[in-house]
């Protein structure tokens, strides 16, 4: 049932710039890139957080490292997105190891704190780093170069290649969840305690999983850096690493498309306040939409009381009932 | 040459101002059934993570196949075939009987850093793991969430992971803990049936099922061995009988 | 580097570990009594100083206006409590973060909507001027203020946690919820007022703060994060953790600000030490805290044994 939805939506998301471009609203597909980068974002975090059962609160780090790392390379001169990608994965997936390894060593809520003040350590590290615009940022002057004839700085083809990015990494992480790893992972996080005393050095697989994760996220990173032209600390500032959480949550943890749902859900919500005025309302507070926050705010504390599987996970209760 | 398939060695380890565990000695001999009694509150868990690796001692030795695995961590301690189950049940509980099981014969068969090929896939896992339920008694059972089982079930399945891990010797905890007398007859003659191919350190307060099953037993008070001998020999022992078995053995 | 400075810097850093302390106090009892993990606390902190800043307004003097925000702080925290909080206690902590994420969006959001983004509170006049705490040793009467206050804050709290009933039961409810339930308290009405105690406390710490931090939306966010470094280093649950927590945090934070990268500067080249001193100085206390970690994974006094 879910790969039928799954199915509509990939072919709506290929129809959805060619629509676009169709009726000359080719901002729309700027933003929809933007939405799928997060998309990505959140189903690497999906998988520490949701499959692996650990709560990160640092993973803004990842992606800003891949962020930073992508654009290093494009204002060295060297813009290929063959090296500049790759290598994002590799630093943020080296620095995810490195602070797994340490923050790992910890359970419960210090767990959650030691990777907030790791992603601040980065933080702090780039607003210091004077050579690539500290707290100012970094613009960039082009995009990532691909070769073949395929130019990023059209918001099509730039499109696509997010879209194909996502999938494939979407489905990367479709095998790996049902391959020992993830059977092993999803069992770690059901009962820690038992798969050591069955023989799993668990240790190892949250590492792998932190890491895997953490290059996944660089990439993602990596990709918001070409679609901002731009990169600052802001990416690293710890509410950051809350919205991508609030997106796994949203989209339903432990599911395969949670990060995808919860993603569009709420950056899909985020715009739709911004952007449409609801007139009674505008009539009642004229200024309603520069508080968007609020009822992003409201909507989020409703789903955590109300509905802690999240927006993908009411889908999944529904489907089990039906057999 | 019976050497001992486990050899615990002046075992000690204090909480605070809590000696949980004086000084042990231990010897378990291969094929047999060793019980290990006391009273509430005496140290046997806290002994059984010490042996199982989950919980390190202050001092001491412990030696397992004639290798010295005080330092080992616990996930190495079942690769070397020694394995635990729990008095408070601790399975997958969103898990089948089935995946349960296939989880401990998975880690021992190949790599689990595998990332493509579905588990699903691996019909071998899933014949051992059905092997094996069979073994329990929950054959029947097999495709049933974990906790859906009712407690007898549950307990079946306890000793099952970790008899699915191979191991030479069973460390188990009360596996008799909330059964009813059918129950524990069924449990009784399982462990019975197991001792032709594994050794069992039992820890149990069901005296039946000690004197039924236990070749030698140990009696633990206030974290030191008190006694070690045959059920015989123990229910004479007069030390043993004021510390602990009091009415039970003339009853 | 002359002796003044650094016993300037000193005070300065016992200054704001002390008002560090009154936000740590409050979060690690929630934490060791309640189990939960609550970012919002910074958003008390928030409040306080606007509500701070408005009754200064409102009856014209600072004293007055600094006292009232207790009380009303700590109102607005027990609402809170008794409305959302309450029904995370339950809850895993996965889906507290998330809901008082939640809280702290909604919170800046109403705070903006009914005073703006920002408000202005200074420190009264009679006390911006400095004074000699030693001959050629000027120093800021208001900071001076800040940490007689912290002082004595901290001297009640003691009394209050060690000596009193009501820190009997929450000493006990904090190193074992269970058995305090056992022994009959009444839990709801504890945890109600431990948290009111809490807000009231971020209330004095956001007012007496405000005129060096200034108040505005969006302040709660970073002091949070340094209260969370600090029970962490303290020991969840522990009062006394949260003390020393806080002013090693506050001395560590302010001292290397002003002396690692003039440190930096002995050892490397110019350029290198200007770029790196900054950076070392403001990850320090996330190296001290990822150290304690190490050593010592409960903290230096971890409440439960």
């Amino acid at each position: 049932m879910h790969r039928a939805f799954a199915l509509v939506a990939l072919l709506a998301a290929i129809a959805f710039p060619l629509v676009m471009q169709a009726l000359d609203q080719v901002y729309y597909v700027t933003m929809a890139s933007r939405i799928l980068i997060y998309a990505l974002a959140a189903t690497s975090l999906n998988l520490v957080l949701g499959y692996g059962g650990m709560i990160s609160f640092g993973h803004a780090a990842f992606v800003g490292a891949g962020a930073y790392t992508a654009s290093v390379m494009i204002v060295e001169g060297l813009p290929s997105a063959w090296i500049g990608w790759p290598l994002a994965m590799a630093v943020s997936g080296l620095l995810a190891l490195a602070i797994g390894a340490i923050s790992l060593r910890t359970r419960g809520v210090y767990f959650i704190m030691i990777t907030l003040a790791f992603a601040q350590m980065i933080y702090y590290l780039t607003i210091s780093m004077k050579a690539y615009g500290g707290d100012e940022g970094l613009s960039l002057t082009q995009r990532s170069t691909l070769g073949f004839g395929l130019d990023l700085k059209d918001d099509l083809t730039f499109y696509y290649i997010v879209l194909a990015i996502l999938v494939s990494a979407v489905y990367l992480i479709s095998r790996l969840v049902n391959a020992r790893f993830g059977r092993a992972i999803q069992a770690i996080r059901e009962n820690e305690t038992r798969m050591e005393a069955i023989g799993y050095p668990t240790f190892r697989f949250k590492l792998t999983t932190f890491a895997i994760a953490g290059a996944l996220g660089g990439l993602a990173g990596a990709l918001l850096a070409n679609q901002n032209n731009y990169v600052s600390p802001g990416i690293l500032h710890w509410p950051e690493s809350g919205w991508l959480m609030i997106m796994v949550i949203l989209g339903g943890v432990g599911h395969l498309y949670g990060g995808i749902v919860g993603a569009v859900g709420l950056l899909g919500l985020k715009q739709l306040l911004e952007n449409y005025k609801i007139g009674w309302l505008a009539a009642m507070y004229p200024n309603y939409q520069q508080h968007s926050e609020l009822a992003v705010g409201v909507f989020l504390l409703a789903v955590v009381l109300y509905a802690p599987q999240g927006i993908a996970g009411l889908f999944a209760r529904r489907s089990k009932k039906h057999g | 040459m019976a050497e001992n398939l486990l050899r615990i060695e002046s075992l000690h380890k204090r909480f605070g101002g809590i000696v949980a565990t004086d000084g042990v000695t231990l010897e378990v001999e291969r094929g047999e059934v060793h019980a290990l009694i006391g009273p509430n509150g005496a140290g046997k868990t806290t002994l059984i993570a010490q042996i199982s690796g989950s919980l390190a001692p202050d001092a001491g030795r412990i030696v397992f196949n004639g290798a010295d695995i005080t330092s080992l961590p616990q996930h190495a301690r079942v690769t070397a075939g020694l394995a635990r189950s729990y008095q408070i049940t601790s399975i997958f509980k969103r898990f089948s009987v089935e995946q349960n099981l296939a989880l401990a014969v998975q880690a021992r068969s190949g790599s689990s850093f595998g990332f493509w090929r579905p588990v699903a896939s691996e019909t071998a896992l899933e014949d051992e793991a059905r092997a094996i339920a069979s073994q329990v008694g929950l054959a029947e059972r097999v495709n049933a969430i974990a906790g859906s089982l009712a407690h007898a079930e549950q307990r079946s399945l306890e000793v099952g992971l970790a008899l699915a891990t191979n191991p030479k010797l069973l460390l188990l905890d009360e596996p008799m803990a909330g059964l009813g007398p059918d129950e524990s007859q069924r449990m009784i003659a399982l462990i019975h049936h197991l001792r032709e191919s594994v050794s069992v350190l039992l820890v149990e307060h069901d005296m039946d099922a000690v004197f039924q099953l236990a070749d030698r037993i140990s009696v633990l008070v206030s974290g030191a061995i008190i006694a070690t001998g045959t059920s015989g020999e123990i229910r004479a022992n007069e030390e043993v009988r004021r510390a602990y078995l009091g009415d039970e053995i003339t009853g | 580097m002359s002796l003044t400075l650094i016993l300037e810097q000193s005070l300065n850093g016992l200054q704001f570990g002390l008002m560090l302390f009154l936000l740590a106090a409050g979060l690690t009892l929630v934490f060791g009594i309640m189990d939960m993990i609550n970012l919002a606390h910074g958003s008390l902190y928030m409040v306080g100083a606007f509500l701070a800043a408005t009754l200064v307004q409102a009856t014209g003097s600072f004293t007055l206006g600094v006292l009232l925000s207790i009380p009303a702080t700590a109102v607005v925290g027990m609402l809170l409590e008794v409305s959302v909080l309450r029904t995370l206690y339950a809850r895993d902590h996965l889906s507290q973060v998330l809901a008082t994420f939640a809280l702290i969006l909604i919170i800046n959001e109403v705070v903006r909507m009914i005073w703006g983004s920002d408000m202005p509170l200074s420190a009264p006049a009679a006390l911006s001027g400095p004074v000699q705490l030693l001959p050629g040793m000027p120093y800021s009467a208001y900071r001076l203020l800040i940490i007689g206050v912290g002082l004595a804050v901290a001297v009640l709290l003691y009394f209050v946690v060690a000596k009193t009933r009501i820190g009997m039961l929450v000493r006990a409810g904090a190193s074992n919820r269970e058995m305090a339930l056992a022994m009959g308290v009444d839990i709801k009405k504890l945890f109600t007022l431990v948290f009111g105690f809490g807000a009231g406390l971020c209330a004095i710490a956001g007012a007496l703060l405000a005129p060096i931090f200034a108040v505005q939306v969006g302040m709660g966010e970073n002091i949070l994060i340094l209260a969370f470094v600090v029970i962490v280093i303290g020991g969840i649950g522990s009062i006394r953790g949260a003390l020393v927590g806080s002013i090693l945090v506050g001395m560590v934070d302010t001292m290397g600000r002003a002396f690692m990268p003039a440190i930096l500067r002995e050892v490397l080249t110019p350029t290198f030490a200007s770029a790196a001193g900054p950076a070392l100085a403001s990850i320090l206390i996330y190296v001290l805290m990822a150290g304690v970690l190490f050593w010592r994974p409960q903290g230096l006094f971890p409440a439960r044994g």
